[in-house]
């Protein structure tokens, strides 16, 4: 993102270089570059199998890169080892791990709420379970961030009664309730009817008003050029081009960039 | 062809030696299930462990005692264990050993199926909070299991006190064994294996209706 006028001048929170995860033989993402600074909303838009989910999935260390390097607040991520032989490894401690976890929240396509907790219970279990708070306190905060996705009617209500829209709600609380540093979305849209997509996207821009530093995938074009401060359009594993919204959207460089948003937004009203 | 004469009464009249009998299935039974569950923890988290080692022992643990009948464990234990180790057990203790390392390999596939029946974003949901893998285990993933478990566990349970009976031929007075016993002395087998498989039934009667209790209980929860 260097190249674009930082919507904030203080140092990156987060930041990768020459990214890269393989799959076996596959290599999935090849080289990412990526300055992400404290308030910055990012869309990720690209095709299927592009590897928009494998990066996410690897700034938030749910899957290992394979190469490259990972910084959060200037922190080098990992430990790297030198062999005899000079060749260089990486490796990551469990608790490492988890703390960048609690750091860089997770928002995902399916939910993935605890469907034997209720609302609160799901948003109150990191904060019980991960940093240790007591249940009392853990219940105000988690009802204050129900109240903030508008869901303080439904506290003691469990998953499975809940809509989709009001299930992604609550997974934003929960995600919201950890204080992360950034958020990532992983299309938090796209398994839900088309009349609830509304509600989660306005949740996400309260989020974004509230000056959040975000990361999205979204499939939701018109969604993204409203939403992202910055956009990135990943091709084959590299980022292909990126801009702020109005360049990638009203005025993209580059054949492939320009191809997939026609295609992308053929049958938008 | 004769009329056969029924004469339960000649068979209860030894109703203690039955009790005592019974005692010792449930006796071999619970300390088997007891000792089964722990053992099964142990086998179930080395199956799933990330260590190859671990991993392949856990798998041929279970697979050993899947492909063995249960009696070559009851006298392996009871008659060649002391010719290598010197240790001599008790028809009791060996029975236990026996069907508890063996249940232990059944109760390691009861909890491996329980948690593995558990979608993949349940973890990536726990982990993604920053919980660690003992964590999620205990918090998420255990808690949705225990209820598809119960089923299966129980199955494996009944499994257990049938397969007692084998301590039998070790000469523990379990509850084949009395009768075994009492069959010789009143020259009434058809009474006595008759009343035996009614006992058993009413025991596990009384267990599964147990089971039947706690899985509603897990259900409400
Ligand atoms: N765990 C995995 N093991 C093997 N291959 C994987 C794994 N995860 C992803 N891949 C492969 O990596 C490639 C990129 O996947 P990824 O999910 O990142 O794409 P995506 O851009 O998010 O696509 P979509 O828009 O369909 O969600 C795909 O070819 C996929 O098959
Ligand atoms: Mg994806």
């Amino acid at each position: 993102m260097s190249e674009i006028a930082p919507s904030t001048t203080d140092a990156p929170i987060l930041r990768s270089e020459n990214l890269r995860k393989s799959f076996g033989p596959i290599e999935v993402l090849k080289g990412i570059d990526l300055d992400v600074k404290r308030g910055d909303r990012i869309a990720i838009i690209g095709g299927s199998g592009s590897g928009k989910s494998t990066l996410l999935r690897c700034l938030n260390f749910m899957e290992l890169p394979t190469g490259g390097k990972v910084f959060l607040e200037g922190e080098r991520i990992g430990t790297v080892r030198t062999a005899r032989d000079g060749s260089q490894s990486v490796t990551y401690s469990e608790r490492e791990l988890m703390s960048v976890r609690r750091r860089v929240g997770m928002v995902f396509q399916q939910f993935n709420l605890f469907p034997h907790m209720s609302s609160i219970e799901n948003v109150m279990e990191g904060l019980v379970t991960v940093m240790r708070r007591p249940k009392s306190e853990a219940r105000a905060r988690a009802a204050h961030e129900l109240e903030r996705v508008g869901l303080s009617d439904k506290l003691d209500v469990y998953p499975g009664r809940l809509s989709g829209g009001q299930q992604q709600r609550v997974a934003i609380a929960r995600a919201l309730a950890m204080d992360p540093e950034v958020l990532l979305f992983d299309e938090p849209t796209s398994s839900l009817d088309p009349e609830l997509v509304g509600e989660v996207l306005r949740t996400i821009l309260t989020l974004a008003e509230d000056g959040r530093t975000m990361l999205l995938v979204t499939h939701e074009l018109g969604f993204a050029y409203r939403f992202a401060t910055h956009v990135i359009y990943l091709y084959d594993g590299v980022v292909h081009e990126t801009g702020t919204g109005e360049q990638i959207f009203r005025n993209p460089q580059k054949e492939k960039t320009r191809a997939f948003i026609a295609r992308s937004s053929e049958f938008s009203l | 062809m004769q009329q056969y004469e029924w004469d339960f009464g000649a068979v209860l009249a030894y109703w203690p030696m039955l009790l005592h009998g019974l005692w010792g299935t449930v006796a071999i039974s619970a300390l088997a299930i007891l000792f089964g569950i722990v053992g099964g923890g142990l086998v179930a988290a080395m199956r799933m462990s990330r260590h190859v080692a671990l991993r392949t022992i856990g798998t041929a643990y279970i697979e050993f005692y899947r492909n063995t009948p249960g009696i070559v464990h009851f006298f392996w234990v009871y008659y060649a264990l002391p010719v290598i180790t010197n240790v001599k057990l008790g028809p009791l203790e060996a029975a236990v050993v026996a069907l508890a390392t063996q249940s232990s390999a059944f109760y390691a596939e009861v909890l491996r199926g329980g948690i593995q029946s558990i979608v993949r974003g349940q973890w990536e949901g726990a982990t993604a909070l920053g919980m660690s893998r003992a964590d999620a285990l205990r918090r998420i993933i255990v808690p949705q299991a225990a209820r598809r478990m119960v089923a299966p566990f129980v199955e494996r349970s009944f499994e257990i006190v049938k397969t007692s009976s084998l301590a039998s031929t070790l000469a523990y007075g379990e509850l084949l064994y009395q009768g075994m016993q009492i069959a010789s002395i009143t020259y009434r087998p058809l009474e006595t294996y008759s009343l035996l498989a009614l006992i058993y039934f009413a025991l596990l009667y009384v267990l599964s209706s147990l089971a039947k209790i706690l899985e509603d209980r897990l259900q409400e929860a």
